[in-house]
Order: structure tokens, then C-alpha cells, then sequence
């Protein structure tokens, strides 16, 4: 698979954005992925937690959108206490909770009463604590 | 009488002509007090520039001269040896900076950039016509050099200057001059046998009649200053008379003390009295007088009381009562080539490092290594001293880590890793070496080749990735790391960590750096003046720098530096005296009170009182002409010559009078 990079894509809207409300400079990590050596949730993760910034700093957007170690990401901050440049990982992957449910609408707002048992049991918790936050204009 | 000056203004090309109209800044200039001659050329510092210059300054017979170009530091020497060829006092010829300071701030004004020009001009004009002329200051070279750290930068530059004839001393901290490289067993890119190669260098050093060495010894105190140092040397006793001693050992055997020895990274223990490294130069034992007991408090158990070493030797070699002693060294120069040390691994216990025995620093592993190491050179696990099968190196530990650790990278760390890689393999052949690294930074002759061959041929498993822990699992060490390659988080197995940790410098480093008058950096590594163009001079004159004290570095490029620094001594030695700028501080001896504020400000430490006037006199030798001092004075009673403050008032007169008419 062949993956074309340019200038619009690494400057893009997502990416600032993303920048923004994590207040994190992606370009800050040099890819030496200790974030990703001691994140506790790597198991369930498809793209490890120093790929997810790598992603961001190449701009690939519908594959960090669409990625599911946003949602496994405990927010545990085991990477920010271990990065050597000071990237703080658990923000980025907030942040991109955040866009993900602002772009989903206001009907994401959840209601813990909708879900069954069951469902509760398996959904990950990260995924439902996001589905309270507040909704902010896009 | 007036002063007949001469204006030369350059075009630089387009530099300066593009913005300032040169014809109308020399018609203006011919126009202004005293000159008899004003005009302008393409590129002034050109040889018929240059010429332009003298014929005029010849046949128009001028006795003060401006030229109008670039800033001062790219040619003034250039324009003032012109004017000196020609008879004209060199110190008669000022620059006025016209493209740094007008061209090139103010290219779409050229009316009001013509104007400043001429200012410019004008004012420098009135700084020469009270210049005076001047001769160059003289001062005594003494052809000695001292030497600040006795490991293969300071082995290296000492021998070299010795070997061109030069009186050198050598002051080492350590019982045994060597530093790190006697710990080293063999040396990327071609393993060297390293023992033999630095004891060739040492046998050098103590078979030569030009060195002398000083060991246990520190500097206690500098003064002077280039070409005239005065070095207090301040010696701990040694206790062991080394003419007397047969090296027979028998005091080793019965010292009670058992302590960590330091050079073997605590890998094994040593007593108070001990040989200090495995050297044949370091026969003869030496003492520790902190971990003696005849040294502990005297209310203490043992205290005063234990002679073992002494009752022992057959030769009467030890004496407990040597006292410490103070000698003086005059020299002309000093080499600072104090070392390093490494980032303790206790500052890394997510390493486990201190806790977990198996986890041991780079510089333990090569004492493993080697033959007359702790373990006669084979590879063995600090807990139960069995052949570890699985060894994992870690890298950059504690470097590239600007958030909590060092930002810098530690140079060498690549390289030795790989090395001692290659050498486990070739020693255990059933054996996997892993090497966690970020990036395999090996830039230099045959390094990138070594490192291939070690993938290549010894299968050295290159893991890219940052270890986030190591913790002990089941009956091995757990290293969890990630391979950023394949994308995955890891976890390997180990016997055996190493870690390569940052260097850092010399402890003490701070105190030295202070009595030495040299500046160090953020990370405490000394400060070169210039790190292209004068990589060995430190900030003081007279003093130059090598080695890992300067920056991390691997021995090639310590012994580079090392060569650079004598080469560069006995480019100051190749003269009889040393030749100084004239413009310097001086005092007016009716003025000064004697209340000695300029004293503490200068910075070069150039102002002394004196004892007898109770006047403070300016060090020509020493004084840098930095105006400290002159705007320190309460009384006004310091003046740099030829920048007085009269001649500054008046070149701020001019631009003020200017700065009204446009
Ligand atoms: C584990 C390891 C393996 C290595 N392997 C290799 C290798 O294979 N090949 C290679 O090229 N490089 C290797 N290196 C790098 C090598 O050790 C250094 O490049 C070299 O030793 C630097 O020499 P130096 O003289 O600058 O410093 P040092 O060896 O540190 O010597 C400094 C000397 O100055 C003395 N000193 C310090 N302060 C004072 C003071 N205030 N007063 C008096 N004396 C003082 C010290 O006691 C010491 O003797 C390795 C480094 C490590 C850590
Ligand atoms: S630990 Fe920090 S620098 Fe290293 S890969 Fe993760 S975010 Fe980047
Ligand atoms: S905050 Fe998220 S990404 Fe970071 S270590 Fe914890 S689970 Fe992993
Ligand atoms: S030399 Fe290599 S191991 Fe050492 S700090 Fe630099 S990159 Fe890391
Ligand atoms: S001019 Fe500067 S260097 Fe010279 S004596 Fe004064 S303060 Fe010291």
C-alpha cells in the first residue's frame, strides 16, 4: 500500500485541531516508543500509542480517526510519566475522543440507563466516560 | 597640530553601495574638519584596495585614517597592518562600520542610510583625531605546560609537548594516571588490545625526562595568567614509598578493610590499602586514608589503632604519618583534560540499577571483560556468577532525555555497545545479545562496518525501541521494551542487563572550573571558545581543552583534541614573548581613591591594589579592554586608551547633531 504524504495532509484541520485541544506539539516525539513499552492497554490496541503521534505528525487522518487505541487508552499516563521529551499521549488520545464524539452529533450523549447489563459489562469504560463529556462547538 | 586624515569608503560590492550613495557619502566627508582626502572603491579590502590605501596615506603624508566598510572584526587587522606597512601607527587607522550597522538595516532609505554613513564617519573621524599612537604590549612566556587530568587526553597532549621539548606537568586526582581507558578491555571499530596499547603511553610518560607527574593531586590554587601561570598543587600522601616497596603484596593480604572497589564498578572488594588498577604500572600498592581504620575517629573502636599493613611489610615501605603536601608549578600554559564520569545508574531504578544485581553499567561490563578483570575476562553474572545466555543492552540510558535525564547524546555509547555486544558473542557462543537502541548513531571510519558485522555475522538482535522497565520475573529479568519497527510492545528475557549510561563530567568540575577562570556549559562540560573555529581555547587565554571534559567522545576523538591542544601550545611557544593589544585599561594615578570597586568587577581578574601607591593597577598582560571597570569607577578614574570617554562623547555628539538634521 502506497501512501501519498503532502503538505495539506500534515497541515491539516484535524491535525491542529488535535494539536490544539491537546495542547500537545506532536513534533516533540522522536519516536523512541517507551510510551508504547510501558502503556498498560497495548494488548487491545491496533496502532501503539507511539504510532497514534506518529500518524499525527504524518497527518494520516482517517487512520488515527478511525483507530481503536483511542477508546483501550486508560488514561492511565504511564506514557507522559516515562517520555523522555515530555509528550503527554493520554491528551492526544482525549482530544481525539473529543473530535470523534463532536463529529458524531449531540445524540452520542449517553444515557447510562439505555445500555444493558450486559453491554456495560464489555463496553470500554474510557468510551462511555467520553459519552459524558460536554459537547463543545465544533 | 591637526591631524591630516584620510576617508576610505567601501561599495562592498553591492553590500554597501546599493543602499548608501558612496559618491555623496565622499564629497560630504571631504567636507568635514581635518580631512584632506575622501573617496570611495569597489572592494577596499582588495590588494589594489589595500594599495589605494597606502600610496595615499604616503603621498598625501596622513596621520589618521578612517575606512568605512564592514564591521571591525572582519578587517580592521587587515587595514591596520596596511597603514603599518606604510609608516603610519597601526592604532591610527579606525574602522567605521558602515555595512552591519547602515547598509544592511536600512536597504529601502537611501537618502537617510547616505546620511547615517556619513555620521558614522564623522564620528569615527573625531575618535581618530585623539587616538594615540601605540606600540603592542610584550609579556614574559614561560615555555612550561601544565597539564589538568592524567587519562589518555592528558597522556596524549603531555607527550607530545614533552617530545617538542617542552617542560610538561602532570595533575592527576587518581593514585594512577590512565583514566577510563585502563578499564576499557578492547576498542571499536578493530578490537585493540586496550591494557597494552595504554600501558606503551604511560611507560612513555614515566620514562620521560621531560614530565613529571603528580598523582593523588589536585589543583589548589591558579594565578597569573597566559604565559605566566602559578599552579598550586596540593598532593594527598601517598603513604607507600615507592623506592622502598617491592610490590610483594603481603599488606594486601591483611588489611581488615573490605570495601566495593571502585575501579572494577564494585564487581569485587578491595581493603584500604590496594593496588588501584591491574596495570603493571599500578604495582605498587596505594592507601585509602578514608577507609583506613588507623584513620577512623580516634574515640572509635579501631580508631588509631590498626597497623596491619605496616607490621606486615618486610620492606618498611609504609609510613601512616606522611602529611599532605603543597608544591608550586610555573608554566606558560594548562591543558584541561579532566574526563568523565558516568550518570550514576541509581538514577535510573526503573531500571532496576541498584537494586537488581545482574543490572550493572557499561563500564562494569568491561571490567568483566577483562583478562585481569574481576572475573579473568569471562563474561559472568554478578548473583551467582554463572554465563549469562541472554544479555541485554540497553542504550542511551539517561542521554536523549531532556525531561529528566541529559538531553545530549553521549557519542561513544553506540559504538562501545556494539562492541561489547560482539565480544559476549564471540565468548559465549550459545549465547543472544540484544540491543535496545532509538537510533545506531556510528559516523565515523569503519564504524557503520563494525556494527554491520556485528548484526551480519555475530546476529546481534537490534530492537528499536526505548525500555520503559526491567523488572525480575521468574528466575530471569523481565525488559519491557517496544520494537517501533514492527509495531509491537516487547518483552525480553535476560541474564544479564547492561546499561550504557550518559557521561557526564568529572565530579568537581563546578569548583575546578571556578579556580581555573573557564566557563562551563549548561551540562557542566567545558566551554571552547568558538566551536568551529577555536574547538580546543577555553574562555581564559593560555588554557586549552581535551577530551571528555569538552564534550562526550570516544578515544579517537579525545586523541584528537589532545594533539590539537599541543599543537596549538607550541604555536604560542614558537615565539619568545607574547604580543598583546594596547588597548587596555589605564588609571590616572591622581585620580583613583584606592577604593577598589574595579577590582571586583573585572572580570579577568586584570586589577590588582598596590601595596605600596594603594592605587589600583591594570594587568596589561591580563586586562581584555572590556570597559567593565571604567564604568565601575566612581571617580572616573579609569580610561581605555584610544576609547576615551571624551572620544565617546564626542562620537555621540556628532550622531546627535546629525540625527537633527535629518
Ligand atoms: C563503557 C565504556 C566503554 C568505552 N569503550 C571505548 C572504546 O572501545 N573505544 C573508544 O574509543 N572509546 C571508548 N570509550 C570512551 C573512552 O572511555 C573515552 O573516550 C576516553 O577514556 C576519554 O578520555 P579522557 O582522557 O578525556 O577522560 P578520562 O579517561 O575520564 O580521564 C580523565 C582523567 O582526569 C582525572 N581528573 C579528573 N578531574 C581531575 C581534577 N580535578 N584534578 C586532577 N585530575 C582530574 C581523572 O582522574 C582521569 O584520570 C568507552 C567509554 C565507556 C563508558
Ligand atoms: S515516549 Fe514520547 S518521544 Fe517516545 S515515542 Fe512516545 S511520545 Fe514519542
Ligand atoms: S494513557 Fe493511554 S496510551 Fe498512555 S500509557 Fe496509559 S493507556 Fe497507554
Ligand atoms: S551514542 Fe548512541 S547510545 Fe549513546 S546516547 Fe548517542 S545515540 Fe544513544
Ligand atoms: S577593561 Fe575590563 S579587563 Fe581591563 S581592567 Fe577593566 S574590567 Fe578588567
Amino acid at each position: 500500500m502506497k501512501t501519498v504524504i503532502s503538505h495539506s495532509q500534515v497541515k491539516s484541520d484535524f491535525v491542529e485541531k488535535v494539536a490544539e485541544i491537546s495542547g500537545e506539539n506532536f513534533f516533540n516525539c522522536y519516536q523512541c516508543g517507551n510510551c508504547s513499552a510501558g502503556c498498560p492497554s497495548v494488548d487491545e490496541m491496533d496502532l501503539l500509542p507511539s504510532q497514534v503521534v506518529r500518524y499525527l505528525q504524518l497527518g494520516l487522518e482517517d487512520e488515527v480517526k478511525n483507530c481503536k487505541s483511542m477508546w483501550v487508552c486508560a488514561a492511565c499516563m504511564m506514557c507522559h510519566a516515562r517520555c523522555p521529551k515530555g509528550v503527554d499521549i493520554s491528551k492526544i488520545m482525549e482530544s481525539l475522543r473529543v473530535l470523534k464524539l463532536r463529529e458524531v452529533n449531540a445524540e452520542a450523549h449517553i444515557d447510562i440507563t439505555d445500555f444493558s447489563d450486559d453491554y456495560l459489562k464489555r463496553a470500554p469504560q474510557i468510551a462511555m466516560i467520553s459519552g459524558y463529556r460536554k459537547f463543545l462547538p465544533l | 597640530m591637526e591631524k591630516k586624515l584620510g576617508v576610505f569608503i567601501c561599495w562592498c560590492g553591492s553590500n554597501i553601495a546599493s543602499s548608501v550613495d558612496v559618491d555623496k557619502a565622499a564629497a560630504e566627508a571631504a567636507k568635514l574638519d581635518g580631512v584632506v582626502h575622501a573617496e570611495n572603491y569597489m572592494y577596499m579590502c582588495s590588494d589594489p584596495g589595500q594599495q589605494l590605501v597606502k600610496d595615499t596615506i604616503t603621498e598625501k603624508g596622513l596621520d589618521g585614517v578612517v575606512v568605512a566598510c564592514c564591521s571591525p572584526r572582519m578587517h580592521e587587522n587587515t587595514f591596520r597592518k596596511a597603514a603599518g606597512s606604510v609608516g603610519l601607527n597601526s592604532y591610527l587607522l579606525e574602522i567605521a562600520n558602515i555595512r552591519e550597522q547602515c547598509s544592511w538595516v536600512h536597504q529601502n532609505n537611501k537618502p537617510l542610510a547616505t546620511a547615517k554613513a556619513v555620521s558614522i564617519i564623522e564620528g569615527t573621524l573625531d575618535k581618530v583625531k585623539e587616538n594615540l599612537p601605540l606600540e603592542t604590549i610584550t609579556i614574559d612566556l614561560t615555555k612550561r605546560v601544565c597539564v589538568v587530568g592524567g587519562g589518555i587526553a592528558g597522556i596524549m597532549s603531555a607527550l607530545d609537548l614533552a617530545n617538542a621539548g617542552y617542560d610538561v606537568v602532570i595533575i592527576e586526582r587518581e593514585p594512577a594516571i590512565g583514566g577510563h581507558m585502563s578499564q576499557i578491555s578492547q576498542t571499536f571499530p578493530y578490537f585493540h588490545n586496550v591494557p597494552e596499547l595504554l600501558k606503551k603511553k604511560i611507560d612513555e610518560v614515566n620514562a620521560h625526562p621531560r614530565i613529571k607527574v603528580y598523582v593523588n593531586s589536585e589543583v589548589d590554587v591558579l594565578d597569573g595568567y597566559v604565559g605566566n601561570f602559578n599552579v598550586t598543587i596540593k598532593t594527598r600522601p601517598a603513604f607507600v614509598d615507592s623506592a622502598k616497596c617491592t610490590a610483594c603484596g603481603k599488606c594486601l593480604e591483611v588489611c581488615p578493610v573490605k570495601v566495593d572497589d571502585e575501579f572494577n564498578r564494585g564487581l569485587s572488594q578491595r581493603g584500604a590499602i590496594f593496588r588501584y588498577n591491574q596495570l603493571e604500572t599500578a604495582k605498587i600498592p596505594v592507601l585509602e586514608q578514608g577507609d583506613c581504620l588507623h584513620f577512623a575517629d580516634s574515640d572509635s573502636e579501631d580508631g588509631g589503632k590498626c597497623t596491619a599493613c605496616v607490621d606486615a611489610c618486610p620492606e618498611d615501605a609504609i609510613d601512616l604519618g606522611t602529611i599532605r603536601s603543597l608544591n608550586e608549578e610555573f608554566v606558560g600554559a594548562i591543558v584541561m583534560a579532566t574526563g568523565y564520569d558516568l550518570y550514576s545508574p541509581t538514577n535510573m531504578p526503573e531500571y532496576g540499577a541498584g537494586k537488581i544485581p545482574d543490572v550493572i553499567d557499561a563500564l562494569a561490563f568491561e571490567r568483566l571483560l577483562d583478562p585481569k578483570g574481576p572475573t579473568k575476562g569471562q563474561v559472568l553474572r554478578p548473583s551467582d556468577g554463572a554465563v549469562p545466555k541472554k544479555v541485554v543492552f540497553i542504550q542511551c540510558v539517561g542521554s536523549r532525555d531532556p525531561e529528566r535525564h541529559k538531553a545530549y547524546c553521549s557519542r561513544a555509547c553506540c559504538m562501545y555497545t556494539a562492541k561489547q555486544a560482539r565480544l559476549y558473542r564471540q565468548q559465549v557462543e550459545e549465547g543472544t545479545a540484544y540491543i535496545s537502541y532509538m537510533d545506531i548513531r556510528s559516523d565515523s571510519k569503519d564504524f557503520e562496518e563494525f556494527v554491520q558485522k556485528g548484526m551480519e555475522e555475530e546476529n546481534l538482535v537490534y530492537i528499536r525501541g526505548r525500555v520503559a522497565k526491567v523488572i525480575e520475573g521468574d528466575g530471569c529479568l523481565q525488559v519491557f521494551t517496544s520494537d517501533t519497527l514492527s509495531g509491537r510492545q516487547v518483552v525480553i528475557e535476560a541474564d544479564l542487563v547492561v546499561l550504557a549510561m550518559a557521561m557526564e563530567p568529572k565530579a568537581g568540575i563546578r569548583e575546578l572550573a571556578k579556580k581555573m577562570n573557564v566557563t562551563i556549559d549548561g551540562d557542566a562540560f567545558l566551554s571552547e571558545t568558538h566551536i568551529k573555529l577555536y574547538p580546543v581555547e577555553s574562555s581564559t587565554k593560555g588554557v586549552y581543552l581535551a577530551g571528555c571534559g569538552q564534550s562526550p567522545k570516544d578515544i579517537t576523538d579525545t586523541v584528537s583534541q589532545a594533539l590539537a591542544t599541543a599543537g596549538k601550545i607550541q604555536t604560542m611557544f614558537s615565539n619568545e614573548t607574547l604580543i598583546a593589544d594596547p588597548l587596555i585599561a589605564e588609571v590616572k594615578d591622581d585620580v583613583c581613591s584606592g577604593c577598589g570597586i574595579c577590582i571586583e568587577i573585572c572580570p579577568y581578574g586584570a586589577r590588582l591594589m598596590n601595596e605600596f601607591t594603594r592605587i589600583s593597577d591594570v594587568n596589561q598582560a591580563v586586562c581584555q579592554g572590556c570597559g567593565a571597570c571604567i564604568a565601575a569607577c566612581p571617580n572616573k578614574a579609569c580610561e581605555l586608551i584610544n576609547s576615551t570617554s571624551r572620544q565617546f562623547l564626542r562620537t555621540i555628539g556628532d550622531f546627535a547633531s546629525r540625527s537633527e538634521a535629518v
